[in-house]
């Protein structure tokens, strides 16, 4: 075990209870979402028993209207639900961070017309702009992750300006450029480096609220489509069981908050070690 | 989440703190209007504009599986799609403001007989999901701040980061096993018809409202703890607890009366969001409002249906966002007295 390595355990054990639980859960959901297809029983559209089969040792949460193992569903459901809302966010931090802290080093008019045109986008509520994009265009994957990478984008563009712009501003930058630094090596050398830590911490924030924004979108029937499992539709999809006191529904429903709360709590706890001076 | 004031960005020289006379005050109230209608303007174009993207035109969708060149053009001519779309969307903006939207493009039937009852019912439902929000919250984040770290201000803290990170439907469910599956006291679908009235109403739309406001609330508790936390942080406070002022009058006499202002616009910023809730939970208790037509007319793909509803809930949420603006820019003391602080 390196140095490194030890630290991170010391700083995982001296975290409070919450924090731990936390970060075990988002292990084991990546975990879920990375080698679903290795640890789950059965296939995931795959037909393999009677329809709503009780929960038995065969089939540990029971199957679904047509017989598919509904642990199975939930472990690729992780899968699907998890990496869409991760490439969606990545592609919004993509955008957003390149213009945001270009349209701040370029200064001028450019820097006026990007933010007349950001501030147009974000006055548009997130949900009516991606329903008003799904109804033109129709539902795909493909669609889902251009969509919340665009409307995403307007938020993380905010951030990453407002946080270029206070390094900007300060005499390192200015002696940079005073030497006679490109643009490149000034953006890579002294103002990226310094907008690490607000964009890490945005981006888990965003990535929990664009996962649970999926997680909505499929629970309306206009994310994920079938027969591929999301923990979304699969709510949706199990809710008549409800009406029988069966609890069957509410399990992906729970993963989802878990999910997002663990995050949470997670680049909370982050946030508190570095104001604490972690790692000087 | 939402912006409440514009970030100001360049350091500002220090200039002398000018003494706000009404016309200063209104015309940071006009240009914060102004900037309201234009951003109302350029949303509307955009959602405009966004349609025309689609691949061919409603006339061509209109006439279906046997495209005849003849009858398309004939009603395109109806339809008025030969007219250049700046006049398209001024005649489109001009009759949305008079009520009509024109036509489903499945159905065929006027947009705003669609709409009609929706929207009142909408409506109803955001404004009993306020009427419980936004109590529970003030009283929430009072207790809260009395006693910090205390047993309100833990159990709020708690609730509203687990509504705040769930899923609305996970908490309507869970509504749905506890109080209408194994207590049956409420329906878990809110059958509204034509004419219910009002205690009905209230009864059969309980789960919905609770489910509408949970997380509404949750923000709002936050925001406003947040809020009065900051307010007494102020040297006044400070001077008040010298004076030998108890705590629980500091908050009540001399927080409360100060942070008003800004826990309106925190209010009002929240019930934006709130507005927007409504989508799912419609979905979720079968409720005959807005939101579900709007899910219904995306996953049908009626374009012009989905084009009305989106202005109509972009207009309530701006101008719910702009209220928020003006009541905080009313009620800074900063704005009206500078230089006092």
């Amino acid at each position: 075990m390196t140095k490194a390595m030890i630290q991170i355990f010391q700083t995982v054990g001296r975290a409070t209870l919450g924090v731990q639980i936390s970060l075990l859960m988002l292990l084991m959901l990546c975990g879920m979402a990375i080698f679903g297809p290795l640890v789950s029983p059965y296939g995931e559209t795959k037909i393999v028993g009677s329809a709503y089969a009780q929960w038995s040792s065969e089939f540990v949460l029971g199957t679904d209207a047509i017989g598919r193992d509904i642990l199975s569903r939930l472990i690729y459901g992780a899968r699907n639900t998890i990496g869409i809302a991760f490439i969606g966010t990545t592609l919004a931090f993509l955008i957003g961070t390149a213009l945001g802290v270009s349209s701040v080093l370029a200064g001028g008019w450019v820097d006026q017309l990007l933010g007349r045109i950001f501030d147009m986008l974000i006055a548009i509520p997130q949900l009516i702009m991606a329903l008003l994009v799904l109804a033109i265009v129709g539902t795909s994957v493909e669609t889902l992750i251009g969509v919340i990478a665009v409307v995403d984008s307007t938020r993380v563009y905010r951030v990453a300006r407002a946080a270029t712009l206070s390094v900007a501003v300060q005499d390192f930058v200015e002696s940079a450029r005073v030497r006679g630094e490109s643009m490149r090596t000034i953006l890579f050398g002294e103002v990226l480096p310094n907008v690490t830590l607000p964009l890490f911490t945005e981006f888990g924030v965003r990535f929990s609220s664009v996962f649970l924004f999926i997680s909505s979108l499929s629970f309306l029937g206009l994310g994920v489509q079938p027969p591929f499992a999301d923990w979304g539709s699969m709510v949706k999809e199990y809710a008549p069981l409800l009406a029988f006191g069966k609890i069957t529904p509410l399990i992906p429903a729970v993963t989802i908050a878990a999910l997002t709360i663990s995050v949470n709590v997670v680049v909370d706890w982050a946030l508190r070690l570095h104001t604490a001076g972690f790692g000087r | 989440m939402t912006h409440v004031n514009p970030v100001v960005d360049e350091p500002q020289a220090p200039v002398p703190p000018p003494r706000v006379s009404l016309a200063k005050l209104s015309r940071i109230l006009s240009l914060r209007l102004l900037l309201g209608i234009t951003t109302l303007l350029s949303v509307s174009i955009v959602i405009f504009a966004a349609v025309q993207f689609l691949p061919g035109d409603a006339a061509e969708i209109l006439v279906g599986q046997y495209p005849d060149e003849q009858t398309i053009a004939v009603l395109r001519r109806e339809l008025g799609l030969d007219q250049p779309p700046v006049l398209r969307y001024l005649y489109w903006v001009g009759a949305a403001l008079q009520g009509d939207f024109g036509n489903s493009l499945t159905s065929g039937r006027a947009i705003s007989d669609l709409i009609g009852t929706r929207l009142q019912n909408t409506l109803y439902l955001a404004f009993y999901a306020a009427l419980i929000a936004l109590p529970s919250a003030f009283v929430a984040a009072i207790f809260s701040v009395l006693k910090p770290g205390g047993l309100v201000d833990r159990i709020t803290n708690t609730l509203s980061l687990v509504f705040l990170s769930s899923p609305q439907f996970l908490i309507a469910y869970v509504l749905v096993l506890f109080l209408a599956v194994s207590m049956p006291l409420f329906p878990s679908s809110a059958d509204m018809r034509p004419n219910t009235e009002i205690f009905r109403f209230l009864y059969i739309c309980f789960l919905p409202a609770v489910t509408l406001s949970a997380v509404s609330a949750g923000y709002m508790a936050r925001m406003m703890r947040a809020v009065m936390l900051d307010v007494m942080e102020r040297p006044f406070i400070r001077m008040a607890k010298l004076k030998g002022v108890t705590p629980n009058r500091v908050v009540l006499y001399h927080t409360l009366p100060n942070a008003l202002g800004s826990i309106a616009a925190v209010a009002a910023l929240v019930l934006a969001q709130l507005i927007l809730g409504v989508v799912v939970v419609e979905t979720v208790f079968v409720y005959p409002g807005l939101g579900q037509l709007l899910v219904d007319s995306v996953s049908k793909r009626d374009v012009t249906v989905v084009q009305a509803i989106s202005l109509i809930f972009a207009c309530v949420y701006i101008l719910l966002n702009l209220t928020a603006d003006l009541i905080a820019i009313l009620t800074n003391p900063q704005i009206l007295y500078p230089g006092n602080d």
